[in-house]
């Protein structure tokens, strides 16, 4: 098929940037996404251009390294799924499709479609872990029973891969999505409850001191969350704020 | 404590379901309007400008009012900050609905009606000598403007609230594993009740 590419173009993070024209012939519809980006790219640095610059890591939905604003959609359109996950099937000849980076001052571009989320990882360092002593006499894990519900919810708030859609597509540039998944993930689970009080008033402290938007429950990260991260964690994070202030 | 986005959110809850509660209460009264003969709906009136609780409301209330309506416009500035390069293809309705993301603009428009509200009718009770109240409320619907204007005011309440109410709760950390089917369908019963009860008031009294 063929397709007229509007990608975002940006030398580096001062440069002002703006949208190009691609046109684009041959794309196979079991390419993914990423491998259209590929397919484009040896196209530009066999013309001598440069290529577009974009982040990707493990193509098979894990690692979270991948993003893209694809038609105005986090990941583009399907649910649940990671930019690496898409394929041009989706798309039909003859489409054009607009492609940007997350937009949001926390994640400033870095060149063209990479966007800087060393934001997430500040916050995660602010308190997202438990405290063990790992001095040789670490007690397992396994050694406390706990309920397969809490188990279960607490595995599915870990599946976050701090990609950033939530951010990109919240209308407020809010990552309260990606902050709920980590107070969902340990407030749940034995291990986590003893630090819970300081950890969501330290996480969300950072969050604020990243620059990072409020929430307004528009429920939009949600949608977009390609690991279906739910609403019901930030419910979570804001029962868990309320109770530490108690 | 009032520090973080979280706290702000929270007080942004508390604020709006307290205004919720004084709607409904508001709608009440009203609607003794619809009741044959002007009686009830000036008993009403007069219920509540002399009953002592209501009068040590009326203060927290405009407070309420006042922080809800700051607070929400601050927010709203603050969040459009964090996002100064937008982006080119935004598809907003395929991830969240239009009185989610519109909560601004009903608000705004309901703020605009307040003003016009309270030049019509709060300002006369409270300082002019009113002879009914039953025909100073009915009159102003004898102008098809004004009877226009308030029920667009009461449906922009109505989705302002159809998010709001469900969003409060959000905003509280109710278990939404739980409560979510019912807050949801009880905020749009309450969005649709506030928005079709005062409308019901003003087109009945354009036509009558």
């Amino acid at each position: 098929m063929k397709l007229t590419l509007k990608i975002w173009r940006q030398k580096s993070k001062n440069d002002k940037g703006k949208f190009v024209e691609y046109i684009l012939d041959g794309v196979d519809g079991d390419m993914s996404f990423l491998e259209m980006l590929d397919f484009l790219n040896e196209k530009l640095i066999n013309e001598g251009k440069e290529p577009v610059a974009f982040d990707h890591d493990c193509r098979e939905g894990i690692c979270g390294m991948c993003s893209l604003f694809i038609n105005g959609q986090a990941h583009g359109p399907d649910k649940l799924t990671t930019t690496c996950q898409l394929h041009m099937r989706r798309f039909k000849d003859g489409d054009t499709i607009v492609i940007e980076p997350w937009r949001a001052e926390p994640f400033p571009v870095i060149k063209d479609l990479v966007v800087d989320r060393s934001a997430f990882d500040r916050i995660q360092q602010a308190g997202g872990y438990i405290s063990v002593n790992t001095s040789g006499r670490t007690v397992d894990a396994n050694t406390i029973p706990i309920p397969k519900k809490d188990a279960d919810r607490a595995f599915d708030s870990a599946t976050c891969i701090g990609c950033g859609a939530c951010v990109a597509t919240c209308k407020n540039a809010s990552a309260m999505l990606f902050v709920a998944g980590r107070i969902g993930h340990l407030a749940r689970l034995p291990q986590g409850r003893i630090e819970a009080a300081d950890r969501v008033q330290k996480m969300v402290a950072a969050m604020d001191a990243e620059g990072f938007g409020s929430c307004t429950n528009t429920g939009a990260c949600e949608v977009a969350c390609p690991k279906g991260i739910s609403l019901a964690d930030i419910a979570l994070l804001n029962r868990e704020f309320i109770k530490a202030h108690l | 404590m009032l520090k973080t986005s979280v706290a702000k959110k929270i007080t942004m809850a508390l604020s709006g379901l307290f205004l919720v509660v004084f709607i409904l209460v508001h709608l009440g009264i009203n609607l003794t309007l619809l009741l044959p003969g002007k009686e009830t709906f000036e008993k009403a009136v007069h219920f509540m400008a002399t009953n002592p609780f209501i009068r040590i409301m009326e203060p927290i209330l405009f407070i309420a009012f006042i922080y809800h309506i700051i607070m929400g416009i601050y927010l709203e500035l603050t969040n459009r900050s964090k996002r100064s390069v937008g982006y080119a293809k935004y598809d907003g309705s395929a991830v969240a609905s239009w009185a989610s993301r519109n909560m601004i603009w009903t608000g705004l428009f309901v703020l605009l009606f307040l003003i016009f509200h309270f030049y019509n009718y709060y300002i006369p009770f409270k300082t002019g000598h009113v002879e009914s109240h039953y025909d100073l409320v009915t009159g102003l619907f004898d102008k098809w403007y004004y009877t226009l204007f308030y029920v667009l005011a009461f449906i922009a309440l109505g989705i302002h609230l159809s998010h709001g109410f469900q969003s409060a709760f959000q905003s509280l950390g109710v278990p939404r594993e739980k409560c979510l089917r019912f807050l949801k369908i009880s905020g749009n019963i309450i969005a649709l009740v506030v928005g079709l009860g005062f409308s019901i008031i003003a087109i009945y009294f354009y036509f009558n």
